[in-house]
């Protein structure tokens, strides 16, 4: 045998013998091995995280291709580019540079876009997996760590947005920092030495797109980049969470192992999310600087709104009343600090300390790897959905101009609207969602008792007609179910526990036997034909059945 | 140091073998039993090491049949598509302005440069969206489906207990518990080299009350009023209510930041009702009266003038303002009136400011009602 002629186990073939090589010098196989064999749970919801990596992963390369042509310089130059409409104006090198990366750069306005549509979609998707998090529980000991760090990556990525749109110097972009200007000078006692400080010198100096600009390509990034690895080095340390189920417990993770399953998703996922920022990028317009014009302190254009993460610190602005508060000693603390400075520094304050608001509420100090289903948990799902409402009326007063104008309506209206309903909704939204998550929980209980209601109407031998209920599990001698609530979905059709056979796969014609599907359902005790046999629909569950002998077969 | 018998590797000579801490799965599985061993036999032993244990294998569709031909059929369709969509891209990016018409997009122009970025764009997100979708087709209809457990471990009470004694052993040796005058001084030089690696920071700290550029304008005493353009203005130039944005006729004076205001000649309705602020009544020069442009709450140019009504608006946060009334602010978040320039005209005629404004321009802010 030719295999003997070497000593068992070395390798024959060439790729063998690289990677026996590679391990000689850097001895990975072990380390490789437990990262193939990771075991990842499979949830949609688990994706939401991963869209934010691939989001940044994205805009580290569309913004470095961007640096290699913008020029942050405040420098006033005369436009000579080949925007036909803006040539012969004045405005700084930025807005030029910018101007002449998406006019005069083959793909440069692409790319622009591009970087524009992911950086949207980066800051939607840490908003949206941030939820996840929330009513999942998922942030309960032992992952208070990774959920503050989260909450800094979602700060961080909202400064560094604000940044990144403010440096193009454009009509737009300047009023946003003005306000930023403005909302710096409102802080008490240090305001004005902030605002020195940031813009060296009174607005808008010659220094603040050079500072922007550095803080946007490298000491956010690089803060942010550190994070997002302790954040993942946290996550494989810890494990995922998953929801409870049939095996999983608190000790355990089932799932697919990284290699080949997972991989080959994420690796698809990462492929979606880039081509999708692309397909924007090239299709949907975004940010056109160029109809906004060069930035002018004297102009402004009406429907001025930020980005929409930085619309619900507009909205708060545009709320909240005009009430300066004047210290004795003619010192003022501003209306416009209370809306901004405050009201953001509470959102993201409240945010990071949730874990330990809710710890020292319930005495919960144990650790948690099963995740809890919104509905379970009413309070603090209810929670969740008045901070929610209260952050949309925010956002949607971000724009109340712009509805006010397309819908017909009072610009005045607009705002004692979102007033009134940022102060009456948030409540109203614990209290409905309270009583949602109680219906459902007891319908849970509902179907668990009493089985699932299979729209089987039977006429029992003494007239009474009676819906036939399909018990989930063994019952008592009362028809009731025995099953206790687990933490997970309950059935609550019949084709969720099988009732009917699966479809025939094949879209014009079928492609598999459906006399083979039947067997194979047999064989799994799925669906009708495996049912026929052995079927005892027979009590509707309800307790006045209790007792009652059952009705004779027919 | 030498250990007896059990001589390591090195400079003192030796046997070269390995220590006696060397082990592992290494002594259970001779590289002969590890051969005889069937290779999926091998990855279950390989993840049952790492707490792993594949509880269930659904096979992926059977080699040869109906569904798996159709798998394999849709997977190499998104992955072809995906490559023509990728090499049309290409094309309409290298090939514009060469043997395709040229990308470069004019305002006037519709044709191929107004196709260009969504053409690369479409068929580039096509083509990534389909090598997306192709690999978790893959994943899905063609790998073997596989449940797999994988223990969590606890924190070990051995690995806490001995990685304290190592520290502790440490810190112990270091005598820094005992040696007080040298924890001391470390504190004082941590908090001096500290200090001194923050202190270049200084720089970025200048004083903001150094001669009061918040509260000053380039408006002063004779300073004319001009358009963007630079030209001046005489009463008479502008239908009664009409607004105007001036600057002061300084070098630079229309990019200033604080400088803009608004001219706004009055209609006789709004003259009859007209209610300056308190001690301002003389501030306007006839029919005309000029209020900064700067909004009092976050700065914007307040822009939006609807004569009917005397409000001027901004549209940033949409406080209003009446021009009949001082400038007051009548709805919206500002507190502050838009402060007043006194104007007159100039022996040639012309409009000209009599003085800077009397207070700050612009948003609130700590200590100006003080300067």
């Amino acid at each position: 045998m030719a295999r003997t002629a070497t000593a068992p186990g070395v390798p024959t073939t060439p790729l063998g013998k690289a990677a026996l090589e590679i391990d000689d010098r850097l001895i990975v196989a072990g380390p490789l091995r437990r990262t193939l064999n990771k075991v990842f749970p499979d949830h949609w919801s688990f994706l939401l995280g991963e869209i934010a990596l691939y989001s940044f992963v994205i805009l580290l390369l569309s913004g470095t291709y961007l640096t290699f042509f913008f020029d942050a310089s405040m420098r006033e130059v005369v436009y000579e580019g080949s925007y036909a409409p803006l040539r012969g104006v004045e405005m700084s090198a930025a807005y030029e540079s910018t101007l002449g990366l998406s006019f005069d750069v083959r793909g440069g306005l692409f790319v622009r876009q591009l970087h524009h549509w992911a950086a949207l979609l980066f800051v939607a998707s840490i908003v949206v997996h941030l939820l996840r998090i929330f009513f999942t529980g998922a942030f309960r000991r032992p992952r208070e760590t990774n959920w503050l760090i989260g909450v800094a990556l979602l700060v961080l990525a909202i400064l560094e947005g604000f940044a990144g749109y403010s440096m193009p110097d454009d009509l737009l972009s300047g009023t946003g920092l003005r306000i930023a200007s403005a909302i710096m000078l409102s802080i008490p006692v240090v305001g004005t030495w902030v605002h020195w400080a940031v813009f060296n010198g009174d607005y808008v100096g010659e220094y603040i797109v050079g500072r922007l600009y550095i803080a946007h390509v490298l000491l956010v990034p690089a803060i942010m980049l550190g994070l997002i690895a302790v954040h993942l080095l946290v996550l494989v340390k810890q494990k995922h969470t998953q929801f409870p189920g049939p095996g999983r417990t608190e000790h355990n993770v089932v799932g697919n192992r990284l290699f080949p399953t997972f991989a080959g998703k994420a690796t698809g996922l990462f492929f979606i999310v880039f081509g999708v920022c692309a397909a924007l990028g090239g299709l949907v317009q975004i940010n056109p600087v160029w109809l906004w014009g060069p930035y002018n302190p004297a102009q402004v254009s009406s429907a001025s709104q930020p980005d929409w993460y930085v619309m619900f610190l507009d909205g708060s602005t545009r709320l909240f009343p005009a009430w300066d508060i004047n210290l004795p000693g003619n010192y003022t603390i501003p209306a416009l600090f209370w809306p901004t400075v405050v009201i953001a520094g509470i959102i993201f304050t409240v945010l990071a300390l949730y874990p330990i608001i809710e710890r020292k509420l319930t005495r919960d100090t144990a650790s948690h790897h099963l995740l809890q289903r919104p509905r379970d948990v009413p309070v603090r799902t209810s929670l969740g959905v008045m901070a929610i409402t209260f952050y949309v009326v925010l956002l949607l007063s971000g724009g109340n101009d712009v509805i006010a104008d397309k819908f017909d309506i009072s610009l005045n209206a607009m705002t004692w609207i979102g007033r009134i309903g940022v102060v009456i909704l948030p409540p109203i939204a614990y209290v409905l969602t309270y009583r949602i998550c109680l219906g459902l929980e007891k319908h849970d209980r509902e179907v668990l008792e009493h089985g699932i209601e299979t729209g089987v109407i039977r006429r029992l031998p003494h007239g009474e007609f009676i819906e036939v209920h399909q018990p989930l599990g063994p019952v008592d001698e009362h028809g009731h179910g025995e099953l206790a609530y687990g933490g997970a979905p309950v059935p609550k059709k019949m084709n969720q526990v099988g009732g009917a056979r699966r479809a025939i796969r094949g879209f014009f014609r079928p492609i598999e036997e459906p006399a083979q599907v039947e067997i194979e359902q047999r064989r799994e005790a799925h669906g009708l034909a495996a049912a026929e046999g052995d079927r005892e629909l027979t009590t509707s569950g309800r307790p006045s059945d209790g007792g009652r002998p059952q009705e004779p077969r027919d | 140091m030498t250990t007896g018998e059990t001589h390591r590797a090195g400079s003192t000579g030796g046997a070269d073998v390995p220590g006696p801490l060397h082990g592992g799965p290494d002594d259970d599985y001779t590289p002969e039993q590890l051969a005889a061993m069937p290779r999926e036999e091998l990855d279950r032993l390989g993840a049952r090491y790492d707490s792993v244990q594949i509880l269930h294998v659904d096979p992926g569709p059977e080699p040869g049949s109906p569904v798996e031909r159709r798998a394999v059929r849709q997977v190499a369709l998104a992955f072809g598509i995906a490559g023509l969509a990728a090499f049309a891209a290409l094309v309409v990016y290298v090939g514009s302005g060469w043997f395709l018409p040229d990308w470069h997009w004019t305002i006037s122009e519709g044709g191929w440069s107004a196709l260009f970025t969504p053409l690369v764009g479409a068929l580039g997100g096509l083509s990534l969206i389909l090598v997306g979708v192709g690999l978790v087709l893959y994943t899905k209809k063609l790998l073997p489906h596989e449940t797999a457990v994988q223990d969590k471990h606890d924190g070990s009470h051995f690995d806490r207990v001995t990685t304290a004694a190592t520290l502790v052993g440490g810190l112990h040796n270091s005598g820094l518990a005992r040696r007080k005058l040298l924890t001391r001084s470390l504190v004082f030089m941590g908090g001096g080299v500290g200090l001194m690696l923050l202190m270049p920071l200084g720089g970025l700290i200048k004083n903001p009350n150094k001669g009061n550029p918040l509260g000053t304008t380039s408006w002063a005493r004779g300073v004319r009023l001009v358009r963007d353009d630079g030209s001046p203005i005489r009463p008479g130039d502008q239908l009664p209510g009409s607004l105007e944005t001036v600057f002061p006729a300084v070098p630079g004076g229309n990019r200033e930041a604080d400088a803009a205001t608004m001219l706004i000649r009055l209609r006789p309705e709004q003259v009859a009702v007209d209610r300056p602020r308190e001690g301002q009544a003389d501030f306007g020069y006839g029919d005309y009266v000029a209020y900064s442009k700067i909004c009092t709450h976050a700065g914007c140019p307040v822009s939006l003038y609807e004569q009917e009504t005397s409000r001027i608006l901004c549209p940033c946060h949409q406080s209003q303002f009446d021009v009949t009334q001082g400038a007051k602010p009548v709805f919206g978040p500002a507190t502050r009136p838009l402060p007043q320039l006194p104007i007159t005209v100039d022996d040639q005629g012309y409009f000209v400011a009599r003085s800077d404004y009397i207070e700050a321009v612009g948003p609130t802010y700590w200590n100006r009602e003080r300067i």
